[in-house]
């Protein structure tokens, strides 16, 4: 089962003068449970409308999308969206901002803490529960966005460039982090990002997609998160030859799309 | 010598104008660039204080008669005169609470209707079609061309001060709410419906707490509308109020009392004023924070 992108296409209708923008064609994609798919791309080409599509904000120009074979008909518990700024709530403290998704749940107070405070642990919050959000580094925002999307044991993560605004040694812990927790708790990832090394070590699927129109240019099956889990040091893994190789391959044609374009 | 000259370089006078020069370095807890940070206390106490040394020169000089402005002295003592004996047979602090009174009734019943009817009006096209032409029909016009209709329409009694007031009130509170309903960022609202959320949580837990700054500043403009309308409430049959005492006071010419009164007036109007700012220091500290 799992979620399934069926020939999904988004035109954006013209405003202000611009032409219609086709944001995505002829999209077919299928993320099975335990699938950590990774969008790499061009800024622009999409990567955010196929998002928004998979969380129901945008409903496509023509095709569809299933989950565990139903329709996507709107935003729903089954999928968390871990977004890329803004999302936090300042009037909440951290605690608070964590337990959010199951307070709307009606999950009684006690309960609440206890799922939010684990959360909280696991991508080492501790100590900050009490802290307004706003007097947090970014780095701990992200995170704090992270454990939110977690508490609530979505079916799809859904994940718009969380780690883009860490810096390098926080994004790396966290890339790690991000992994444990998948392998633990088997949900199907969509994941998008900006970092080719990124991409690489973190999926088992990678889409590379292209501009004008927003279409998937290229797939790769890939094993390095697997070698991560299976006791592998990550520096290890991303220094090997078969990593480079195909990270040069992947920069090649992300680079050669660009030109392409311009 | 030399330490003098480098000093003099490196220190910029903080004038009128420094706004708009390079800012310098900010200590640490500060927030680099912030518009307008600063203190204010000592320069607003000074300014304070050359204001009410300029009145007392001009009137202590002999420079205009005290019919048209009566100096410091007089106004305190007018004060104490009144304190101690009342206004036309009325107490003081009877006028101060009946005009409090109105104010605050008209007050609260502005934000009971407006704060809510804003947010509809921010939350649907609907309520916004309906209300928003009355609305913006009645709110430039000033309330002494409405009051004759008032009267008309609901006598000289309490109602008609009430409403004045209220409606005065009512524009800026319903108007304030209704743009604080576009606050709150769409990915916190994109957040909220992901969880599964209904129309009404997310209203509920996002777009009222991300309005609420503006709705406090609302709040305290419309409250300032409400004293600035007080004087034209109380043309009317009133008997009581600071209003009335400082209009039938400028009929008999005494000078000394409306000033007074005005006095009174702007430091009840400004008490509050401090009372809502701290109000909202608590409640939304996170105000332009995220
Ligand atoms: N609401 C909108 N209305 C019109 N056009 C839009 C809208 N949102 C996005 N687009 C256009 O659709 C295309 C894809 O946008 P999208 O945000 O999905 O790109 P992206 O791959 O996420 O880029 P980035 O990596 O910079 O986030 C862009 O050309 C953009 O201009
Ligand atoms: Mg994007």
């Amino acid at each position: 089962m799992g979620l399934k992108i069926d020939d999904a296409s988004v035109v954006y209708p013209a405003a202000d003068g611009r032409p219609p923008v086709a944001a995505l064609q002829g999209i077919d994609l299928s993320i099975e449970n335990d699938d950590f798919v990774v969008a790499l791309g061009a800024s622009g080409c999409g990567k955010s409308t196929l998002l928004n599509l998979v969380a129901g904000f945008l409903s496509p120009t023509s095709g569809q999308i299933l989950l565990d074979g139903r329709p996507v008909q709107g935003p729903g518990a089954d999928r968390s969206v871990v977004f890329q700024k803004h999302a936090l709530l300042p009037w909440l403290n951290v605690m608070d901002n964590v337990a959010f998704g199951l307070k709307l749940q009606g999950v009684a107070g006690k309960a609440r803490y206890e799922i939010a405070g684990k959360f909280i642990t696991l991508l080492g919050l501790d100590g900050f529960q009490q802290s307004p959000v706003y007097k947090l580094s970014g780095g701990m925002q992200q995170r704090v966005g992270i454990a939110r999307a977690l508490t609530c044991d979505p079916k799809v993560l859904l994940m718009d460039e969380p780690l883009g605004a860490l810096d390098a040694l926080t994004r790396e812990k966290a890339q790690e982090l991000i992994l444990n927790i998948w392998n633990e708790t088997h949900k199907s990832v969509f994941f998008i990002t900006h970092s080719v090394e990124e991409a690489l070590f973190m999926g088992t699927k990678l889409i590379v997609m292209s501009p004008r129109p927003g279409r998937i240019a290229h797939r790769f099956d890939l094993p390095f998160s697997r070698r991560f889990l299976a006791g592998e040091s990550a520096r290890h893994v991303k220094a090997s030859p078969e990593f480079i190789q195909l990270r040069e391959e992947v920069l090649e044609i992300i680079f050669a799309d660009e030109e392409a374009v311009e | 010598m030399s330490d003098d000259t480098r000093d003099t370089q490196h220190k910029r006078p903080g004038g009128l104008f420094s706004f708009l020069s390079k800012s310098r370095a900010t200590k640490p807890g500060e927030i680099y660039g912030v518009p307008g940070q600063g203190e204010t206390l000592w320069l607003s106490l000074g300014s304070i204080a050359v204001l009410l040394f300029v009145w007392w020169l001009v009137t202590a000089m002999g420079w205009v008669k005290p019919l048209f402005v009566p100096s410091p002295g007089a106004i305190v003592q007018k004060f104490v005169d009144v304190w101690q004996n009342g206004f036309t047979n009325t107490a003081f602090h009877q006028h101060i609470w009946v005009s409090t009174a109105r104010v605050f009734g008209a007050f609260v019943l502005a934000c009971a209707v407006g704060i809510p009817l804003g947010i509809a009006m921010g939350m649907s096209p609907a309520i916004r079609g309906i209300f928003d032409p009355p609305i913006e029909f009645y709110r430039p016009i000033p309330p002494l061309a409405y009051l004759p209709l008032m009267i008309i329409w609901f006598g000289i009694g309490e109602t008609s001060k009430v409403l004045l007031i209220f409606l005065s009130v009512f524009a800026p509170v319903a108007l304030g709410a209704r743009a604080g309903v576009r606050s709150a960022a769409i990915e916190q609202i994109h957040a909220a419906y992901s969880f599964g959320a209904s129309r009404w949580q997310v209203m509920l837990h996002v777009i009222l707490p991300a309005a609420l700054p503006e709705i406090l500043t609302a709040m305290r403009i419309g409250i300032g509308f409400g004293w600035t309308t007080l004087v034209a409430a109380e043309m009317v049959a009133a008997t009581e109020g600071l209003g009335y005492m400082v209009l039938s006071a400028s009929q008999f010419l005494q000078t000394s009392t409306v000033i007074m009164g005005i006095i009174v007036i702007a430091a009840i109007a400004y008490t509050f004023d401090l009372l809502m700012r701290w109000v909202e220091r608590r409640v939304v500290p996170w105000k332009g924070r995220m």
